[in-house]
């Protein structure tokens, strides 16, 4: 009897087949008759390639059942426990995906973490509160929490209004986030996604309100804030790591070791460039990478 | 099908933006992504909607409830809707409709709304300076490396503060630029951009193959 084909795996395949068939066509086809292809971009098309095979092939492996080391990340474990300490507190605990659209990789990002944490703040049966300041991003928020919720058996539980939208404004959604933090002072404060000026205003107050505080941002001008102001940061690919790795399932952790391997590769080509300029051959090298 | 359909559909749009990234805006492909991202705008136009019936959903049950502060929850409301519906009307009907100068939403936006955001941003810098307190306190051999070049890189960054280095022995103004900001912050700033750039691409292809689902609520 034939196994079943998973609908990731009919994607993954199909894919693949796209590229490599839809790539080489393409270059001819420029080659050909000057066509609309962008040639200038294709060392970016080689590290997309070179980047996809790596985290299709350590998914595979990982599917594979064979082991993937992944290091610890404190703040991630620190969910659970911090949760706990709500739900012994009796107090909210307050999640906020950010405060960009949801066509924000980062915001995506914090929706996936925001599943997790649901999940387990219904389990514990601990009151949720996640403001959000665009539209869209409240719809997929009420969907993800909702599904949590069905998932952990705590269906009645489930408020519709713990995902409320708020403000559209930055600033108007930061005074009313501030607000509710100092009233009902939550003893868990999450930020997950992208946060911009309003990163320091939220987490010292929610510092001055004594929450124990979890933030994660890929913006390396916010980072600062969050680590003078939060218990544990996620800094840049932590935080696009925090749902595979609350996830603890393999076909999730082996995307974040084919960005590894990856990211070995670029070292290596730092060193080699850094070589290479250093006696004077590097000008070829560098235009390798020259983003266009 | 609830799961499928939605993959689907990511996997195609996904696999159509990456794609038109290697072609000319002019094209057929380059088309249809910029035609895709319209379509986000007016779906994300419609979902208005949805904001506006959560905000008077949640406050009005506040104030059926009386819950602490419900006074503001009817303020919040009548903000809404005082700043919305004559922006929408039509300003042939009158000259406080619509968004021009004069309107009432202009109105409201000069004199109300704009000075408390600019006052909510001005609170910033209270708070930068109790986090820095706590930041640069020197409690620890880091902590004091830290505390003295960020007291550098300040007095480096303000005229007064250039001018008092400037009379210190060595050239301090250049080892900031060069070791310091064009150095280790430069390095640790770059290692976190590739990092994160990577992690995003990473995301966005377990979300474009389906094998990250958790933003439906999957998985």
């Amino acid at each position: 009897m034939t196994k079943p084909v998973p609908n990731s795996s009919r994607f993954v395949s199909l894919g693949l087949f796209t590229l490599l068939v839809s790539v080489p066509q393409t270059l001819l086809a420029q080659v050909a008759e000057g066509s609309a292809f962008r040639v200038d971009r294709i060392n970016a098309l080689v590290l997309v390639l070179v980047f996809s095979t790596a985290v299709l092939l350590y998914t595979k492996w990982a599917k594979a059942g064979k082991p993937l080391y992944l290091r610890k990340i404190p703040g991630l474990d620190a969910v659970e426990e911090a949760v706990g300490r709500a739900t012994e507190m009796g107090r909210p605990v307050l999640f906020v995906p950010g405060i960009a659209e949801l066509d924000e990789i980062e915001t995506i990002a914090g929706i996936s973490i925001l599943g997790r944490v649901a999940k387990i703040v219904a389990q514990y049966d601990t009151p949720l509160t996640v403001p959000v300041r665009y539209p869209l991003v409240l719809a997929a928020g009420q969907e993800v929490v909702e599904q949590a919720y069905i998932e952990a058996g705590k269906r009645d539980s489930y408020d519709k209004d713990t995902v409320k939208y708020v403000a559209g404004e930055q600033f108007a959604f930061t005074a009313n986030v501030n607000g509710y933090m100092m009233r009902e002072r939550p003893a868990t404060n999450i930020y997950m996604g992208a946060f911009f000026a309003e990163s320091l205003l939220l987490a010292e107050t929610g510092n001055a309100a004594g929450s124990i505080q979890i933030a994660g941002t890929a913006r390396p001008e916010q980072l600062p804030f969050f680590i003078a102001a939060c218990d544990y940061t996620l800094m840049g690919e932590e935080l696009y790591a925090a749902s595979a790795y609350l996830s603890h399932e393999p076909i999730m952790t082996g995307g974040l070791k084919g960005q590894d391997f990856v990211k070995v590769l670029i070292v290596l080509c730092i060193i080699i460039g850094a070589a290479l300029v250093s006696f004077g051959y590097g000008e070829w090298f560098i235009n390798l990478f020259e983003a266009v | 099908m609830r799961t499928t359909v939605p993959v689907a559909i990511a996997f195609l749009s996904g696999l159509l933006l990456v794609t038109a990234f290697f072609f000319r805006a002019d094209t057929f492909v380059g088309g249809l992504s910029q035609e895709l991202t319209v379509w986000l705008t007016i779906v994300g136009g419609f979902t208005l909607l949805l904001g506006v019936v959560s905000i008077v959903r949640v406050n009005w049950t506040a104030i059926q409830r009386r819950k602490e502060g419900w006074g503001y929850k009817i303020l919040t409301i009548l903000a809404v809707f005082a700043m919305a519906i004559p922006s929408v009307l039509s300003p042939d009907w009158s000259p406080l409709f619509g968004r021009a100068e004069g309107s009432v939403y202009d109105w409201l936006f000069q004199n109300l709304q704009m000075p408390m955001m600019a006052t909510m941003f001005a609170t910033l810098a209270f708070y930068i300076a109790s986090a820095a307190y706590r930041a640069f306190r020197a409690r620890s051999a880091e902590a004091t490396i830290l505390l003295i070049t960020a007291t550098l890189v300040m007095l480096w960054r303000v005229p007064m503060g250039e001018y008092i280095l400037d009379q210190l022995p060595g050239d301090i103004p250049a080892f900031l630029n060069t070791y310091v900001m064009g150095g280790f912050n430069m390095a640790v700033q770059r290692g976190i951009i590739i990092g994160a750039a990577l992690g995003a691409a990473s995301m966005s292809l377990r979300i474009i193959l389906g094998i990250e689902r958790t933003y439906m609520g999957k998985g």
